[in-house]
């Protein structure tokens, strides 16, 4: 089980589709997706001509991580063709329907704020900078759905060192990407770009994942391709996709679901909480996905089931509160 | 046109019409294609349709006031019936493949969750509708007492677009197009009812809704 210094396949080996695919063929998807929008809001799949984003290529190399769970995965197909990804539109297919011309060559991400080395990583340099670590996660949607999904990336606080926060850092947000001409289907109600934020500790526990890619392969668009955050233990939300941004800052930064229904229905932190319910319907239970139609719903654990990894990170916090 | 509406065929093919959302999601179910969260999506496609026959039923008595065919009533039974149906699916999936029959659970929803308790109290409120849908129960009640009884749909329709928009996260477009609908159907009724008013006693008879002329057969 000896964890590979360096992936051997680099990024920038593995998804050139789009740059060979060619900027015409871009600039014709793009044209497609935003006649279609001013017709009928979406053409049909025949009329569009074939899909101009980036598609996932395998990664190799993938050590194991003792993080993992030893439920069995979700179907892959199952997890890829149910999304929450509004920036996609709102319905669980949209995302995987209308991300297909979503080109994310090429990719920074811009790690600034309270640090000592601010500075901006390509996809390269971010699959490069530690060991990538398959990890099999239990994924809790706040909507009551949970999934099981080996994710591909490495704990966060490998980049968090690297760029040395300051003492003023006392919390992390991320941005997501956020290009109307790439998203115009984008769902109302949230405000894009999507905002989610961790405190500098969540941040720092190495369960927090930054992911690049999941059963076997670069992420999926509708998944948050390039690179996103899996925050296991919270819902769903908290695991902003496709960054694009990493900012340290000293008091807790804005949330796009916080600051949705003013702060009443989706709380900062966000942890898994059975006992806890949403205003509008109870967290007591969940349905893992996959199992089809006369799956019994389950219970749901309290921190999705690592309260021995997190706890302690809330000892002593009202979580009634700090929902 | 009036004879192609009073064709009994065409109420045939009406009817068969209104099951084709229903079949497909039983040929879905039969090929493992109602997504990863069959519930949900059980939930949603019926709950749509459920919405789609209020605003048809509904629209029966404007269309043909206003398009001048009396047969349209014929089908308004119809529609209403499988607005009921549609609901009775959208019911029994909650109990089924979302709650498993955790009937505490349930009951602690329907009182504690104010978008469960609205969409409980419209399904509930079709029941009676549902059940003195037939002529013999038309006769039964006198066509005054039975319209006043079934204009408890307008507070179904009003229920399931309530229920809808305090369901969904944030993008409410969908339930405000079917408040939109059912807006403008209520509105029209509302109008109706404030012109025959004006008019002089008697002289708005032929005007009024006929309940009567429901169903013959």
């Amino acid at each position: 089980m000896a964890i590979q210094e360096k992936p051997d396949l680099t990024y920038a080996d593995v998804t050139p589709k789009a740059l060979y695919m060619g900027r015409r063929n871009f600039l014709m998807g793009l044209l497609a997706t935003s006649g279609a929008v001013a017709g009928w809001k979406r053409l049909p799949s025949w009329l569009a001509g074939p899909a101009t984003g980036t598609v996932p290529v395998p990664l190799s190399v993938v050590g194991k991580s003792p993080f993992s769970t030893t439920e069995t995965p979700t179907p892959a197909n199952e997890v890829e063709n149910y999304n929450n990804f509004y920036e996609f539109g709102d319905d669980k297919g949209d995302p995987a329907r209308n991300s297909k011309n979503f080109v994310t060559m090429p990719w920074t991400v811009s790690v600034e704020g309270e640090v000592a080395k601010p500075r901006k990583f390509t996809m390269d340099e971010i699959v490069k900078l530690a060991p990538l670590e398959e990890r099999i996660y239990r994924h809790r949607c706040v909507e009551t759905w949970s999934i099981v999904v080996p994710w591909i990336g490495y704990s966060l606080s490998n980049l968090i060192k690297l760029v040395e926060p300051t003492p003023k850092a006392k919390y992390v947000a991320f941005e997501s990407y956020y290009e109307p001409k790439q998203m115009p289907l984008a769902a109302s109600g949230i405000q894009y770009p999507y905002l989610e934020g961790l405190r500098l500790d969540e941040a720092m526990n190495p369960l927090a994942l930054l992911c690049v890619g999941m059963y076997g392969e670069t992420l999926p668009n509708q998944d948050g391709a390039p690179v996103r955050m899996v925050i296991p233990w919270k819902y769903g939300f908290k695991s902003a996709k496709s960054l694009v941004k990493i900012r340290f800052v000293k008091s807790q930064p804005p949330t796009s679901w916080n600051m949705f229904a003013g702060g009443t229905e989706y709380g900062f932190y966000a942890n898994v909480n059975p006992t806890v319910d949403h205003p509008r319907w109870s967290q007591a239970k969940e349905h893992r996905l996959g199992g089809g139609l006369f799956a019994r719903p389950i219970p749901t654990l309290m921190f999705n089931g690592y309260g021995d990894q997190v706890a302690s990170m809330y000892a002593g916090m009202d979580l009634r509160k700090n929902f | 046109m009036s004879q192609i509406l009073t064709s009994k065929w065409t109420k045939a093919v009406v009817f068969c019409a209104c099951l084709v959302p229903f079949g497909l999601l039983v040929w879905r179910a039969f090929h493992n294609d109602l997504t990863a969260n069959p519930a949900q999506f059980l939930e949603h496609r019926t709950g749509d349709w459920i919405l789609r026959f209020l605003v048809i039923t509904l629209s029966i008595t404007p269309l043909r006031k206003i398009l001048r065919l009396p047969q349209l009533i014929r089908f308004r039974r119809m529609f209403g019936l499988f607005t009921f149906f549609y609901g009775c699916l959208h019911f029994t999936s909650w109990i089924w493949f979302d709650k498993f029959f955790a009937w505490p659970d349930m009951w602690a929803d329907v009182h504690k969750r104010p978008f469960i308790t609205i969409g409980f109290t419209g399904f509930v409120l079709m029941i009676p509708l549902a059940i003195t849908s037939t002529a013999g129960w038309i006769r039964r009640l006198g066509g005054k007492r039975w319209q006043m009884l079934h204009r408890a749909i307008y507070l179904t329709a009003i229920a399931g677009v309530i229920h809808y928009y305090w369901l969904v996260k944030s993008d409410v477009h969908k339930p405000v197009e079917y408040g939109f609908l059912v807006g403008i159907l209520l509105a029209w009724r509302l109008g109706t009812w404030l012109m025959g008013r004006r008019k002089p006693a008697g002289a708005s008879a032929t005007s009024r809704p006929q309940p009567t002329t429901a169903e013959s057969a």
